[in-house]
């Protein structure tokens, strides 16, 4: 016979005023198998856990029931002081008297037997719990970073910092990422190059790094504490072991007219390239595409089209025959940090919420570029030696129009969120604008200014006051070619008058978005993500840096749009989670998760595909001899979250969830 | 409007709320606007309106039946349908005026533009007429209501000389449904 | 081809001509046009803009008699016409309410089953057969393609084409061996029905268009609109006056461009009967045909 402690809160006023505790604690008393029931103020005070585990020794209790707030609350506070007291701590439950009883209920009556309802529920559960313990699973402690920007650059050092290995991949030749595009960085003004490359050759150089560059994450499987990541390294065609980066190769490449990636379209560069002088690593690579060797190639053509840089490089690390390799690394936490693209407004999109801007030429204006394209401008290391010249005929603008909100905040055509950055980065181009062009006039057209940042709003006012860039509070209507300047319609709602503008080069400040090929990346870590593409955080105000798949974090702008001083405080935090999760070699888990009966398993599987999490694997049940008899599932302790879709699928009834199996739950609706 | 007047930021109590009204006629819901003004900076009548389009739907937003159905502004706008096809939040201004345009012709037929008033009342006369609109029995009718006796009659010998204007008008047969669908149309006294 | 016709009241008085080319470039594509009969005025402007019941209702009644008809697609040459017949049929397909209510005013049972098509939209789509026709290539003459505002906004209603950079105009256009100029002022509004009412509106908004289609080199500019035609070339004259825009600019019909191409007399085109003399046009032409054998762009 079941010797069950009950314990009804009072929760101060917050469940005593609409449940009369006392009556419940007194009726539940007279329950079969209830060998003691009080009533208490504050049950989670320290005198209140006393009544617990005292209640628990000298009762020899074998259950707890304490009736009180919601689970989420204080299950682990009386689970704790249940163990403390000698007795399994999951055989100590709650029911929900405050938020399921009296905080939703007015009839006093009517919300006691509800209470009284609640506890019996509980009691005649907990009559079939069993004594469980915490699962233990080792921990591979290294880390996996995905992207090597700034968010990824900071996730990677602080782990590696905290004595753990990184494995960091970056899709591009070189890490960095968009900032190494920028000139300068708000609200300092800091050179962007300055105080990145520092970092990018710290990450080089750390003995716990190992950097794998034009690299791209083919597949992850396991779980949290154990995964095994699949790894494509791009063939670079160089030798990497051999390239010393003396850059003749770049120098005797015949073809120099590729738009630059790196330069948004607005430089060019060599077929064997490396994207920016402070490249991390300084190795070339050649993009087959415009490479004339590997056309040849592929047309099948029989001779050897091109090898100048083979030719020149002294020692000898071209390699046209190179393939992509693959490394595979064990890993036991992954952090994302794949950071943004951004919005091309252009005709062609590749989603039907996205629809161009027509009426601002669809990008068939050469002096109308976007944001980064002027930081490219401005960029010493850029096109124009760091001086603003018009895309057309290199002539420097005098009057620069810049448009807020292209793409952003617009149901219409674009998409609704809000980029964040672009009041900051206008009101900095506006500066740059004005330091760099004398006499020079830059006028913003806005519809809000967001610059809540340390330091922001004294900055944009910095902006308007000093450098004396002019703010139009209205949109653009069109904008169209006029001899060889843009003519700009739009409005100044607060004057209330309409505003034409002939502006030599208009610079429009288009929307963050997430990167192109995430849902691929995210499905294989099975991250969700929402219809933009940002991957999705456990939990919008408490936990931003988790995702709901353990083991896997993520940092920067590939969650929302975001700066870089958020961007590193994000990735900071990931870092903090992740060397928390190494703190130990063995990770504890609630044993709340799901167990298969092999006996009675019929191999069928549709618990394997119910599963969200992946957590089902097949494993063979052999005889005595070793022979197989047949596959069976079995739940990855490590994977399995304990939400039951495999116990209420299986046909055979070959599934249980621990603390929720269908004894308990049947014992506890019958109850009612 | 007196300098002291505080302005409401909704009915003023007792009176219908024109918003209300706007909203049940259309089916559009003014809140979606944020004032970006991107409407008013493409609007071809905008340097003619004392209140631009944007203003029009803020006002609207702000419930100022008096200072709406008052204003020549309505009676500007050309539905050339730009700020429509132009609003990031696809609001449609355009439907909006129309149906401030209704209510002010039901309930302030005096602060209408005469010109404005006499063309459209010539028009639609033309059409419950002859089911079609003969040039120039628009514009002889039009010169009646509006008084504008001598612009363009140096243009008539013009017209003529080239086939333009069609002296005699024909009636439609079906001239009593078009005259059934006016009178239908005339009595709607609920909004849409 | 056989299509549903809609002239609309312009076409029968001061845009005549607008119905006398049409006429002859179908009969030349051939494509037979069958006039929607007992058709009435589609409110125009007027009515959406004073009752929004009549503004739907009137060309509804059209629609309604064109399915009795059995036309499966109406042409309306007038842009204004088109764009209220488009109103009335996206508003009959998508607001319940309002398909109730008209349902009631008009008395008449019908599905909204009848397509609503532009002139652009139509001859678009002849093109090839136009080029194929054209006896006169209208090489060297710049054209400005003016769409005006209704053909092609709101894009929900209309949904030919692209409604920022639309492009049907240009392709006939081209395809009758003219040269389409790149200008700023397509699709901006030439004010419409304030042709009587507030001529000064349609004098300062006809300027900008006159001005933007000179600066882009056009030597004429081609219209779908009589509305737009009549602000464009009956008060050209006011627009001049005002000094700075030099020479007149001839405002052509659509078909009476694609007439010309065709070989068709310029009498029967009804080009006589412009305001803005079309004659700089008609020399050009003749010129470039007394000119040795020009090969017929492909």
């Amino acid at each position: 016979m079941s010797r069950i402690g009950v314990f009804i809160c009072h929760c101060g006023e917050n469940i005593g005023r609409t449940v009369d505790c006392e009556r419940v604690a007194q009726t539940a008393g007279e329950l079969p198998g209830v060998a003691h029931s009080v009533d208490y103020k504050y049950m989670c005070s320290d005198p209140g856990q006393a009544l617990i585990k005292q209640a628990i020794q000298e009762m020899r209790l074998d259950g707890v029931v304490v009736g009180a707030c919601s689970p989420h609350m204080h299950e682990k506070t009386f689970r704790r002081a249940a163990a403390a007291a000698g007795l399994n701590p999951f055989l100590c439950e709650m029911a929900n008297l405050r938020e399921h009883c009296s905080w939703i209920h007015e009839d006093r009556e009517r919300a006691t037997r509800k209470a009284i309802d609640l506890t019996r529920f509980i009691v005649e559960k907990v009559k079939f719990n069993r004594p469980l313990s915490t699962i233990l699973i080792p921990v591979e402690r290294r880390a996996l970073v995905i992207g090597a920007g700034i968010a990824g650059i900071q996730a990677a050092l602080d782990i590696a910092d905290g004595g753990r290995e990184v494995v960091l991949v970056e899709k591009e030749p070189s890490i960095g990422g968009h900032m190494s595009q920028l000139s300068e960085t708000f609200p300092t003004l800091d050179c962007s190059q300055c105080i990145l490359t520092p970092r990018m050759v710290e990450v080089a150089q750390h003995p716990r790094i190992k950097l794998l560059t034009y690299s791209e994450v083919e597949s992850v499987e396991g779980y949290i504490g154990n995964f095994q990541v699949k790894i494509r390294k791009k063939a670079r065609s160089v030798d990497e072991t051999r390239c010393n980066g003396c850059g003749e190769c770049l120098k005797n490449c015949p073809n120099k007219k590729i738009p630059s990636e790196f330069d948004q379209g607005l430089g060019l560069r060599t077929a064997i390239y490396v994207p920016f002088p402070q490249a991390v690593p300084n190795i070339p690579v050649i993009d087959r595409t415009n490479c004339a060797l590997f056309r040849g190639r592929a047309k099948g053509v029989k001779k050897v089209v091109c090898g100048k840089c083979a030719e020149v490089c002294g020692r000898k690390a071209i390699d046209y025959d190179q393939q992509d390799s693959f490394v595979t690394e064990n890993v036991g936490a992954i952090v994302v940090a794949t950071g943004y693209e951004l919005y091309s407004i252009g005709k062609e999109q590749e989603s039907q919420a996205l629809r161009g801007y027509g009426e601002y030429g669809y990008g068939t204006i050469p002096d109308v570029i976007d944001g980064l394209q002027f930081e490219r401008l401005a960029s010493a290391s850029g096109p124009t030696g760091g001086k603003i010249l018009r895309p057309s005929d290199r002539r420097e603008p005098r009057t620069v129009v810049f448009l807020q909100c292209i793409g952003s905040r617009d149901p219409a055509k674009g998409i609704e969120y809000c980029s964040k950055i672009c009041c900051m980065y206008v009101a900095k181009h506006a500066m740059l604008f004005h330091h760099k062009v004398h006499g020079g006039k830059a006028v913003v057209f806005y519809m809000d200014i967001r610059a809540g940042g340390k330091g922001y709003d004294e900055f944009v006012r910095r902006a308007i006051e000093e450098s004396r860039a002019l703010y139009l509070r209205g949109r653009v209507s069109r904008m169209y070619r006029n001899g060889e300047t843009i003519r700009v319609h739009g409005f100044d709602t607060l004057s209330g008058e309409p505003v034409v503008i002939d502006a030599d080069m208009v610079v429009l400040a288009t929307a963050m978005r997430a990167q192109p090929g995430i849902a691929s990346l995210a499905q294989k870590l099975s991250v969700s993500y929402d219809q933009h593409g940002f991957l999705n955080e456990a939990h919008p105000k408490l936990r931003p840096v988790e995702t709901n798949t353990a083991g896997v974090f993520v940092a920067g702008a590939c969650q929302a749009p975001r700066d870089i001083p958020d961007s590193v405080a994000m990735a900071s935090a990931a870092a903090s989670k992740v060397l928390g999760l190494f703190s130990k070699e063995l990770l504890e888990r609630e044993p709340l998760i799901a167990r298969v009966d092999r006996a009675t398993c019929t191999g069928c599987f549709q618990c394997e595909r119910v599963c969200p999490y992946g957590a089902i694997e097949r494993k063979p049940l052999k005889d005595a001899k070793g022979r197989l008899i047949r596959m069976v599932a079995e739940v990855n302790q490590g994977v399995c979250q304990g939400c039951g879709t495999c116990q209420a699928t299986c046909p055979s009834k070959s599934v249980e969830l621990e603390g929720f199996t269908d004894e308990q739950i049947y014992a506890a609706i019958n109850a009612l | 409007m007196a300098a002291a007047e505080p302005v409401a930021a909704s009915a003023v109590p007792g009176t219908r709320s024109l918003l209300a009204e706007v909203q049940d006629a259309t089916g559009l819901d003014p809140a979606h606007c944020y004032q970006c003004g991107k409407c008013s900076a493409g609007c071809p009548m905008a340097a003619e309106m004392e209140l631009k389009t944007h203003e029009i739907i803020r006002l609207l937003q702000l419930d100022r039946r008096e200072r709406l159905l008052a204003t020549e502004s309505i009676w500007l706008c050309l539905t050339c349908e730009t700020c429509t096809t132009r609003c990031p939040n696809e609001f449609d201004p355009a439907a909006v005026i129309d149906a401030l345009r209704e209510i002010a012709l039901r309930e302030r037929r005096d602060s209408v533009p005469r010109h404005i008033a006499a063309f459209h009342s010539a028009f639609l006369g033309q059409i419950r007429s002859f089911g079609r609109v003969f040039e120039f029995g628009l514009v002889a009718s039009y010169k009646l209501r509006s008084r504008a006796f001598f612009a363009d009659v140096l243009a008539v010998p013009g017209m003529l000389a080239r086939g333009k204007l069609a002296l005699a008008p024909r009636r439609i047969k079906g001239i009593r449904e078009v005259r059934r669908i006016f009178r239908k149309c005339a009595t709607r006294e609920e909004p849409r | 081809m056989k299509i549903g016709y809609f002239p609309g009241c312009s076409l029968h008085a001061t845009a005549r001509e607008f119905d006398e080319s049409l006429r002859l470039v179908a009969a030349a594509l051939d494509i037979e046009l069958d006039e929607v009969q007992d058709w009435a005025c589609c409110g125009a402007t007027s009515a959406h803009a004073t009752n929004h019941a009549l503004g739907i209702a009137l060309p509804a009644r059209t629609l309604a008699l064109a399915q009795r008809q059995k036309l499966d697609r109406v042409l309306c040459p007038c842009a204004a016409c088109y764009n209220r017949l488009a109103t009335a049929r996206h508003a009959l397909a998508h607001d319940k309410k309002t398909a109730a209510q008209v349902q009631s005013i008009l008395g008449l049972a019908f599905d909204n089953s009848v397509g609503v098509v532009s002139i652009a939209e139509m001859l678009s789509g002849v093109t090839a057969e136009i080029r194929k026709q054209t006896r006169v290539p209208l090489t060297d003459v710049k054209v400005a393609c003016y769409y005006g505002c209704l053909l092609v906004r709101p894009p929900d209603v209309c949904g030919f084409e692209d409604a920022e950079v639309p492009s049907s105009l240009e392709s006939i256009v081209s395809a009758t061996g003219a040269a389409p100029v790149k200008w700023s002022m397509a699709l901006e509004c030439c004010g419409g029905g304030f042709s009587l009412s507030r001529t000064a509106s349609v004098v300062r908004l006809g300027r900008l268009i006159l001005r933007a289609a000179r600066d882009a080199g056009a030597q004429i500019i081609v219209v779908a609109c009589p509305m737009c035609h009549s602000n464009l070339d009956f008060r050209q004259r006011a627009m001049l006056e005002r000094g700075g825009l030099n020479q007149p600019m001839p405002v052509l019909f659509l078909s009476e461009l694609v007439g010309l191409s065709l070989g068709l007399d310029p009498d029967r085109l009804g080009l006589r009967r412009h305001f803005v003399s079309p004659q700089p046009l008609l020399d050009r032409i003749s010129a470039s045909k007394a000119m040795p054998e020009r090969r017929e762009q492909a």
